[in-house]
């Protein structure tokens, strides 16, 4: 009972944390049609430029934080008008080499910038340390990716569902031309999303960096991570990265509480047969 | 006045030349390690240690110039090192080989060097057995059984009688947890529970738990440098584990210098096992990091570049002997002992392994508020264990 309460706890903090770094690929991926490899490089670089905002500058956490995510969302307007408008129009299989190229500048240019070491980010008082729950002990810093990986689904279903942006976004997606033709500045709605994108998969980088730590290879490391729950969860379906982040998180626990020698199989098994049976994803559109 | 000195300097240079173009040679040697990639640490603190051993004693050895020429395998490939090395072999005509980041990359050179009777000196790669594969490989790190069993020993004068072993699944990990369980074991320890952890885990909650449950006086643990250690102390920090009682004993890989600094509080207190810490308090280490600052400004000293330090010296020591003979050479270093950064240190003529103090290291903060893995205690003159059947 107190094994399966455990696993419960661990797997849904673990899948929150999964979900808020792959929810910007699944925002980029569905409404936008771009195969985008290099979704990790924009969580590294949260992750980097807080590292370095709190260490160089000597900001605490929370400015710190704010300004890696602001940075991020800054840098990926020019890079979306200057190197991404031309991806959307390429086929599937360019789009993924052009994106891994990028993906390998960003690595480089961190690489070069501070270095191949760990990119430490330190938690103020108030986030780490562990909180008595009776029966175990859990991580303080586990209930804030909680806290905030509510906020942001709640916060992009309110967008994309309630908001004239996120009308405006929807149409722009079905149909670019006709969207255009009723006066929607499209190539403005597709900037803000892939902006939008980039700071969530900063704000999940930087959150998530205890778990997945920051360095230069951090997009390479974790890309199979992301791409796998976005492919499980549907593209395009915050819902479905959402169920699928935590159903996958709480399953990769249970394997590793139970049978730690078979180690990541189950997830990966989990992924084969859940694309099996539906190739479109959990809640993709077929 | 002036001129008439720098006649004189050039004179002396000529004539200087002039003496050792008569009986000098240049010996080359080839490096080869990872100097991009996930591991370019290693061939960063590689080159950092050959140039402040060159800045000190100069680049000649007895009568023979040496030349370095480096090559980059980018990480565990044992292809393209076995490609780098022909290349060195066959095109620059290396008299000694070096460097060796992986076990996988010096294996696949073994019967190249064999063959071309090249000796060879590995700065890094820490399985047992890569020695035993040809008599011309000397090694002058350290191998994982080497680290693990004195800290098992320790363990049981700490009065730690259960542990729970945690390593990752890879063959270094296996070897650390046989070599400190046999230990441990054979001194009357019990190990409750052995668990080996998926190598690209760095959610380490459910392991921490279940080590919890087992409620051993200590874990032990082998768990490589970077992102997977970094997320495995943090762990056993938020876990509290270390409030239940638990004590912490680990291999100094997971907190070698270059990345101690980045754990943070979560590190203090925890105790590790290794040949080399920065914060040895020896005059020679005190040089040594001197001349490492002096080469290169901001360079952190570690196990790697001890390594690499001390290897550069087995190397100059074959050629001054040697020359180009590699039998000679050889002869000239093995049993040979000198004094390392890390303490004394001999090379084993029977493994051609390097013989040398453990060190059983706490992690605290120094006067100047730096994390250092603090020197507690010393287990004298340990040989590598991993042979030793």
């Amino acid at each position: 009972m107190t094994t399966l309460a455990s696993i419960l706890m661990d797997g849904i903090a673990y899948g929150m944390i999964l979900f808020m770094i792959s929810v910007g690929l699944s925002v980029t991926m569905g409404l936008m049609r771009v195969v985008n490899l290099a979704h990790g490089g924009f969580a590294m670089l949260g992750g980097a430029f807080t590292h370095w905002a709190m260490t160089a500058a000597g900001l605490p956490f929370v400015p710190a934080a704010v300004l890696g995510l602001l940075a991020v969302m800054v840098l990926s307007v020019p890079m979306e008008r200057v190197l991404y408008r031309p991806i959307y129009r390429m086929g599937e299989l360019p789009q993924v080499l052009a994106t891994i190229g990028i993906t390998f500048i960003m690595i480089a240019s961190v690489n070069l910038w501070l270095g191949s070491s760990l990119l430490s980010i330190r938690l103020p008082a108030a986030m780490s340390g562990a909180v008595d729950l009776g029966f175990r002990t859990l991580p303080t810093h586990r209930l804030y990716v909680l806290g905030a990986g509510v906020v942001v689904i709640g916060g992009l279903f309110v967008l994309i569902e309630r908001t004239r942006f996120g009308i405006k976004l929807r149409a722009a997606v079905d149909h670019a031309g006709t969207a255009a033709c009723l006066g929607i500045d499209t190539s403005r709605i597709f900037a803000l999303t892939f902006a939008l994108g980039a700071g969530l998969a900063a704000l999940g980088g930087i959150l998530g960096a205890e778990l997945l730590p920051i360095d230069a290879y951090y997009p390479l490391r974790y890309m199979i991570l992301f791409l796998t729950v976005v492919a499980v969860g549907g593209l395009g379906s915050i819902t479905g990265s959402f169920v699928a982040a935590l159903a996958l998180g709480v399953l990769d626990t249970a394997a590793r509480y139970l049978f730690p020698d078979v180690g990541t199989i189950f997830f990966y098994l989990a992924m084969i047969v859940m694309l099996g049976l539906r190739p479109q994803g959990l809640m993709g559109r077929a | 006045m002036k001129f008439n000195g720098l006649m004189g300097v050039a004179l002396a240079a000529l004539l200087a030349g002039v003496g050792s173009g008569a009986g000098a040679d240049v010996v080359k040697v080839g490096v080869v390690a990872s100097f991009s990639g996930p591991f370019a640490m290693y061939g960063k603190q590689f080159k950092d240690a050959i140039d402040a051993y060159v800045a000190e004693h100069g680049t000649k050895a007895g009568d023979h110039e040496v030349q370095f020429i480096f090559k980059d395998d980018g990480g565990p490939n044992p292809d393209q090192a076995k490609a780098l090395t022909q290349e060195l072999l066959v095109k620059d005509k290396v008299n000694y080989l070096a460097g060796y980041v992986f076990t996988p990359n010096a294996l696949a050179v073994a019967p190249l060097i064999d063959q071309a009777q090249v000796p060879t000196v590995i700065f890094n790669a820490a399985t047992s057995i890569i020695t035993t594969k040809s008599p011309y490989f000397i090694r002058t790190s350290f191998t994982t059984p080497q680290v693990a069993a004195p800290l098992a020993d320790w363990a049981i004068a700490q009065g730690i009688k259960t542990v729970v072993t945690s390593v990752t699944d890879y063959g270094p990990g296996i070897d650390a947890e046989k070599g400190f369980a046999k230990e441990f074991e054979a001194k009357g320890g019990k190990v409750l529970d052995a668990i080996r952890m998926p190598i690209q885990t760095t959610d380490f909650g459910p392991f921490m738990q279940r080590i919890k449950a087992a409620a051993p006086n200590a874990l032990f643990t082998f768990i490589p440098a970077g992102p997977p250690a970094f997320a495995f102390v943090k762990s056993y920090a938020d876990n509290g584990m270390a409030a239940a009682g638990i004590k912490f004993l680990g291999t100094g890989d997971l907190d070698d210098e270059t990345t101690l600094q980045t754990l943070g509080d979560a590190a203090l207190g925890i105790h590790t096992s290794f040949p080399y810490s920065a914060a040895h308090d020896s005059p020679m280490n005190a040089k040594f990091q001197a001349d490492l600052a002096k080469v290169n400004p901001g360079a952190v000293a570690n196990f790697a570049s001890v390594g690499a330090y001390d290897g550069t010296e087995a190397l100059y020591r074959m050629i001054a002997a040697g020359g180009t003979d590699p039998d000679k050479a050889m002869k000239a270093v093995l049993g040979a002992s000198w004094e390392s950064p890390r303490g004394p240190i001999t090379i084993d003529p029977k493994t051609r392994h390097v013989t040398q103090n453990m060190y059983i290291r706490v992690v605290e903060r120094d006067a100047s508020g730096k994390l250092i893995n603090k020197e507690i205690e010393t287990i004298p003159n340990v040989p590598d264990l991993g042979l030793a059947k």
